[in-house]
């Protein structure tokens, strides 16, 4: 076997992949299938113990609260273990069994609201933390199971389209159940509609009442910490790996006799019950709770975490959960969004442009250019520079001087919006000196668009980029930053 | 029995219908060829009714037009088509033909980028307002057929015949010319094709621009009946028809049609004689039904998996 592959032509990133014919498991303990440091530091990081990894997040997380004093923060600091939670969650059922569950955050959403049932003044249940969490959980797998079921005679594809459709019901039910008729009843208010419920009771443990931020921080961690450890143990034990070898190939798994449909069933529930704890969670800590929490948006945001961090790696999603959560954080506020914009650009070229010599060519490229035109348009074209940026940190007054600012913008602003979508895709297209030239004009297009446009509606320019980086992260890495290289059976 | 709710219900279950079956025909299409499910295909859509409203806008809007109402109409559906088919090459040339030999998982995530990046553009260039197409200001609501208890909107019949032609059209090409039976070998087997000497990229290209010209086409008609448009209204579309390529058989010409006229009328009952606002839990419960009955569609033909 290993001659044959040998005579084959290699492509030019033959290093990069995995061999073909090569087993995922031979693959890596055969050691890392990437070159240089970036390989050398993964087959590091495959040494650290297991205990090590959950101990590496819960520490510095753990400590976050002793160095923020602001309600805001800790706010941020919830939701980010939230969506790490999440993200542990969605890494079994995508990650591991390799099934495109897009109704995933629906189960989020059916913790969430469980919780609100169980435990508001809606239905005037008051139920204690420790009863309702064991419940919201076992019903949030139940209803995993239930929506995985059809799944077991549906392909990737056609899984996908059945979960995302559920997910539109599931947001139907919640927006429109605030008027049901029930026989004998007469008309129920099920679900509040759009207004959502916003009078959840604080989580109460064993007589305990959570009533700060901090605990529930706390118990954010503690949750995940657990699931984390235990999702390990679950990854390296039998079903794990059955799993993997479901989403390797669900065929040849099948003929080793792997129970397929129940594994696909047993992954959905596993994804759906950690989605269940993190909704009760979720719930309580903002003691209200609305269906617009739950859409497509926070769907696909989710994968872009998971994405980022790399499908099938525990540590890698959590890190993806962070990353993303806190860069949507800061890009939502104006003083802040400025500087995660030029920063991300600064850290992303010098991988994008190699090496480190043409990226400073390409750096001081565009300084000189955007002076350049930015003269010539003060000579010839006054309108360009009369306008200010909306944008409000201090980049944004340093750069104002820099770029291209007409002063009524709006048809323009399509304008150029739209070149540089072609121009970053032109980019693609073009190798070597070339691409590199190129790169000059378009990263002060880049600039100019979002001084004059996206600064102005951050909330949008930050999804825009979203799924500009999933397009992007598909076609040049999708193991994504820790996540193992995936073996293509030929 | 409501003889004129019961027309009424059937005509507008029609003219949804329609509008289902060329989005699944698109998705069909696409489907069939790449094995790939085109989740932007209904922000093709999204993006058509808006290049229309744009066409519209510039032409004088629907009070004052600047020129006769029926080459308006064709203008819109023209412009859209074009628009449409020349975006949906751009989304198979740069985000679908790079993951080619990649897990199957990975264009699927990249098409979900897709749509999301189109959707959030529409919604910075053009804000979150729904625009209207004030169809009732361009063409008289009571123009049109008036037989009995069969009244119809003579938008709803330009829709209903607009849709039939291209479908018709579309499947004369398919079966008729040489490049429809380019795609039908391509969708049977890829590499058999390459290997007889068929040039699978620009079969793939050409399969992309027809379906989504077709969606940008849905989209003109979309606004012209249903009126309002915005940037999420894709999602809908695009889901049902999915939906109805799937009741349909995925793959099949005929089946797309059967599939979203199908949908349509289920829809138009469902909303007319049990609950608007569940209709769409009736239409989840045919896909599902369908899926576990029948899982290759109506007018499919089961899948071989080759070992």
């Amino acid at each position: 076997m290993t001659d044959e592959t040998q005579d084959l032509p290699e492509g030019p990133d033959a290093a990069a992949r995995p061999r073909v014919g090569v087993d995922e498991w031979v693959e890596r303990v055969a050691g890392g299938s990437e070159a240089g440091w970036q390989g050398a530091l993964r087959a590091r990081l495959e040494r650290v113990p297991l205990w090590s990894k959950p101990i590496a997040f819960v520490l510095p997380l753990g400590l976050f609260p002793f160095f923020t004093g602001s309600d805001y923060w800790m706010q941020v600091g919830i939701d980010t273990l939230l969506f790490m939670l999440l993200a542990l969650g969605l890494n079994v059922a995508v990650g591991w069994a390799g099934l495109l569950d897009l109704g995933y955050i629906a189960f989020y959403g059916f913790g969430a609201y469980g919780f609100a049932f169980l435990a508001s003044g809606h239905f005037g249940l008051h139920w204690d933390g420790q009863w309702v969490i064991p419940i919201v959980v076992a019903a949030t797998v139940l209803l995993g199971f239930l929506v995985g079921l059809p799944s077991r005679r549906l392909v990737g594809d056609y899984l996908a389209i059945v979960t995302l459709f559920f997910l539109q019901l599931f947001l139907t039910i919640l927006l429109n159940a605030d008027r049901l008729s029930i026989p004998f009843k007469g008309q129920v208010d099920f679900t509040r509609g759009p207004n959502g419920i916003s009078d959840v009771d604080q989580l109460t443990l064993f007589g305990w009442r959570l009533d700060s931020l901090d605990d529930y921080f706390y118990i954010a961690l503690a949750a995940f910490a657990l699931v984390f450890v235990g999702l390990a143990f679950v990854n390296d034990s039998r079903t794990g790996r059955a799993w993997r070898s479901l989403r390797e190939d669900s065929l040849a798994a099948e003929l080793m006799s792997m129970p397929v449909n129940r594994l696909k069933l047993l992954a959905f529930a596993f994804g759906a019950g950690v989605a269940g704890l993190a909704g009760t969670i979720f719930s309580a800590s903002q003691g209200s709770v609305f269906p617009a929490n739950f859409d497509v948006t926070a769907l696909i945001t989710l994968y872009a975490m998971v994405i980022l961090g790399g499908f099938g790696s525990l540590s890698g999603v959590a890190v993806g959960a962070i990353v993303i959560n806190l860069a949507l954080e800061l890009l939502r506020t104006p003083e802040k969004a400025s500087w995660i914009f030029f920063g991300l650009l600064l850290l992303t070229l010098p991988f994008v442009i190699r090496p480190l010599g043409r990226w400073l060519a390409v750096a001081v490229g565009t300084v000189v250019f955007g002076f350049v035109v930015r003269a010539l348009s003060e000579q010839f074209w006054e309108r360009g520079v009369e306008g200010t940026t909306p944008g409000l940190a201090r980049i944004d007054r340093i750069v104002d001087g820099w770029v291209l600012v007409p002063a009524d913008p709006d048809g323009l602003a399509k304008v150029g919006y739209l070149t540089l979508v072609a121009g970053v895709l032109g980019l693609t297209l073009l190798k070597g000196w070339w691409r590199t030239a190129a790169f000059v004009p378009v990263l002060y297009l880049a600039a100019c668009v979002w001084e004059n446009v996206m600064v102005g509606q951050p909330a949008v320019a930050r999804y825009i980029l979203i799924g500009a980086m999933l397009v992007a992260l598909m076609a040049s890495r999708p193991q994504g930053l820790f996540g193992t290289a995936r073996v293509e059976i030929v | 029995m409501d003889w004129e709710k019961l027309v009424q219900i059937i005509v507008n279950g029609t003219t949804l219908g329609s509008v289902y079956a060329l989005v699944a025909l698109g998705f069909s299409m696409v489907y069939g060829i790449l094995k790939l499910l085109n989740f932007a295909h209904g922000d093709v859509l999204m993006v058509g009714a808006f290049i229309g409203w744009g066409v519209l806008g510039r032409l004088g809007g629907s009070l004052d037009p600047t020129v006769p109402v029926v080459l308006l109409i064709a203008l819109m559906m023209v412009a859209s088509m074009i628009g449409g088919g020349f975006l949906g090459v751009a989304i198979e040339r740069f985000a679908y033909r790079p993951l080619r030999n990649a897990p199957r998982i990975a264009p699927l995530i990249s098409a979900l980028g897709v749509s999301f990046f189109l959707q959030n553009t529409v919604l910075l260039l053009w804000g979150a307002d729904f625009r209207s197409y004030d169809t009732f200001d361009l063409v008289d609501p009571f123009t049109g057929l008036h037989v009995g208890v069969l009244n119809v909107w003579i938008i709803r019949l330009v829709v209903i015949a607009s849709a039939f032609t291209m479908m018709l059209g579309l499947y004369a090409l398919v079966k008729k010319t040489k490049l429809g039976k380019a795609m039908q070998a391509t969708a049977f087997d890829r590499e058999a094709a390459a290997m007889m000497g068929i040039d699978v990229d620009k079969v793939i290209v050409k399969t992309f621009f027809i379906g989504s010209a077709l969606a940008g086409a849905a989209g003109v008609l979309v606004g012209l009946v249903f009126g309002q448009i915005n940037h999420f209204m894709g999602f809908n579309y695009g889901l049902k028809g999915f939906t109805a390529a799937v009741v349909g058989g995925i793959g099949s010409i005929p089946g797309a049609m059967f599939g979203g006229l199908f949908i349509g009328l289920a829809e138009a009952f469902a909303a007319g004689y049990i609950s608007n606002t569940f209709k769409d839990v009736i239409v989840f419960s045919i896909l599902i039904a369908v899926m576990i009955l029948r899982p290759s569609g109506l007018f499919g033909k089961a899948a071989v998996s080759k070992v």
